[in-house]
């Protein structure tokens, strides 16, 4: 009952934060919002709204559960979660203002626009907005699935997953109609501080109680598990480890809400500030991590899907109900802050493909992007009640997909790489068929390449897709008429 | 290269990377983690430095 009521309160102050902020923001509850101001706060934020942004997205509920769950489940090859965030850091520096800088000079609000523009064509914009929500829809599942599993483990089964989740989507529904981005950056404060409080202190209090810190922990696992704290030969080895932690980098910005949470700087000096201070919050990581390892050695057996339970777990046996319901709640927050903002972005893509803004015509479809909320929840809890365990199977392929997009972007940013509009195209098809035959046909490295060294077997299969991509965006764009073609535009 | 201080920034970046050749064992331990945990852990806060360091020379640059 009082972890219950936690997790009720903690609703209701998301709730109330969140439409508190829009109000500051400049009436953003009204019905008059320009979709500028909804879905990218008026290109406005600087370096500590920008950065709860962006952390708010990369701290879901994957890294909540899924950390710990991975470190339980697996032991080093988790460590890559922690390494690819800072090398992602270092890209940014360079990568992010030059984004910022195009998509504020062409007034693009969206990934697909920012495409449209670049290469001045709506085909292909058309075709990232597919590639963008097809990815971003699982991803949603997600959160919505680890939030069921979060509420209904800490209400220790008094609200059910399949309720929890009706509950929470309703609520994210609700402050994304009414706030916008502005409510979410300020949920995203509130998420931020309950996550670095339960997960810092959990990290620190669980090794110590349990196996009289964090020293004799790892011991007792070397001990117990020699080969578990370092990478294995082969399978998941250093080939693996270094093209996974690559590949996730370059998919890093190239989720629809992340890089519309570029378009909210005031300036491109944030970026550059955000890539300084980004790593550090990485560290959180560290803290999810002891969990996980603290509960390998005090909840042991948990196998398959439950290896997300662990943190949870652990929790439960080692604490009261009060330490459980925050935990909850902060868990609770790590699927709605996300959610939120996967939302909004899909409804913002989706606006402006299906009422494009006319020459002369002041209204434009923040309206129409609210209506389009709650029916894109509804699709998604269609499919996570209706989803099997593929889950995992479907969010490694979304990222795979995403990642494909890296390669226009990048020639966008390079005018006299000549890459054309058709090129792009032909690159991105290429790149997602590549995607789509190795991870739902099951082909690999290892089928296509038998006998080969592990250390080129186990590259992550993603790489093969980007490779191919690569090759047929630079032949196409070849091939393409000169007269007919069209370059990236230049800012 | 008008900046070369910038390439400062390929250090942390090829040690991560590399991490799994340079440092996949337990020994030594430091502050209680395996090696590999405690390599990858110190090379993403040298990011950050880097990173400040990189984007406090830029500024006085500009």
């Amino acid at each position: 009952m009082i972890s219950l009521g936690i997790l009720s309160a903690t609703l209701l102050l998301a709730l109330l934060l969140s439409v508190r902020g829009a109000r500051r923001a400049g009436g953003t509850t009204s019905g008059t919002t320009s979709l500028e101001q909804w879905s990218v706060g008026n290109r406005g934020f600087g370096t500590i709204f920008v950065f709860m942004l962006l952390a708010g997205e990369i701290y879901t509920t994957f890294t909540f559960l899924g950390g710990s769950g991975w470190a339980y489940g697996r032991g080093a090859p988790a460590f890559y979660i922690i390494a690819y965030g800072a090398v992602a850091y270092i890209m940014s520096y360079w990568l992010l203002p030059a984004i910022w800088q195009r998509a504020t000079a062409w007034k693009v609000l969206s990934q697909s626009e920012y495409f449209t523009r670049a290469y001045d064509s709506p085909a292909l914009g058309n075709l990232v907005a597919a590639v963008s929500i097809a990815a971003l829809m699982p991803y949603l599942v997600l959160q919505l699935k680890g939030l069921g599993i979060i509420v209904s483990e800490s209400s220790y089964g008094a609200i059910s997953a399949n309720a929890a989740i009706w509950i929470g989507t309703t609520a994210t529904v609700i402050y994304v109609v009414l706030a916008g981005v502005k409510g979410s950056a300020m949920t995203a404060a509130l998420k931020d501080v309950m996550v670095l409080l339960c997960v810092v202190g959990l990290g620190i209090v669980l090794p110590y109680t349990l196996h009289g810190g964090i020293g004799p922990m790892f011991a007792r696992i070397a001990a117990e598990r020699p080969d578990f704290l370092t990478l294995p030969s082969s399978g998941m080895s250093p080939s693996w480890f270094a093209s996974t932690v690559l590949l996730t980098v370059l998919g890093f910005y190239m989720w629809p809400h992340t890089f519309g949470s570029v378009f909210t700087a005031r300036d491109a000096s944030v970026f550059r500030r955000n890539a300084a201070l980004m790593p550090l919050y990485q560290l959180v990581l560290l803290f999810v991590f002891f969990i996980g390892f603290a509960a390998l050695l005090s909840v042991p057996g948990l196998q398959g899907a439950d290896v997300d339970l662990a943190l949870l777990r652990v929790t439960r046996d080692t604490f009261g109900p009060w330490i459980v319901g925050l935990v909850g709640a902060a868990g609770l927050l790590t699927a709605l802050v996300p959610g939120s903002l996967i939302l909004m972005s899909i409804a913002t893509t989706l606006a402006r493909i299906l009422r494009p803004p006319r020459e002369g015509q002041p209204a434009d479809s923040a309206t129409f992007a609210r209506l389009l909320v709650p029916l894109l929840a509804g699709v998604a809890l269609l499919f996570t009640f209706r989803g099997g365990s593929t889950l995992v199977t479907l969010l490694l392929m979304a990222y795979s997909m995403v990642t494909q997009l890296f390669p226009a972007l990048l020639a966008s940013l390079f005018p006299t790489a000549r890459i054309t509009a058709a090129g792009a195209m032909a690159g991105i098809v290429v790149g997602e068929a590549a995607v789509a035959a190795t991870t739902l046909g099951g082909v690999s490295l290892t089928t296509l390449f038998p006998g080969w060294s592990h250390s080129v077997t186990d590259i992550n299969a993603g790489f093969l897709a980007l490779v191919l991509n690569v090759v047929a965006m630079v032949l196409v764009s070849r091939l393409s008429s000169p007269a007919t073609a069209t370059a990236p535009a230049s800012v | 290269m008008t900046k070369p201080y910038r390439l400062l920034a390929l250090i942390p970046a090829v040690a991560i990377l590399g991490a799994p050749w340079f440092a996949n064992r337990v020994e030594p331990r430091m502050l209680g983690m395996p090696f590999l945990l405690a390599w990858i852990v110190g090379w993403v806060l040298m990011t950050s430095v880097v990173m400040a360091v990189i984007g406090a020379l830029d500024s006085r640059r500009s």
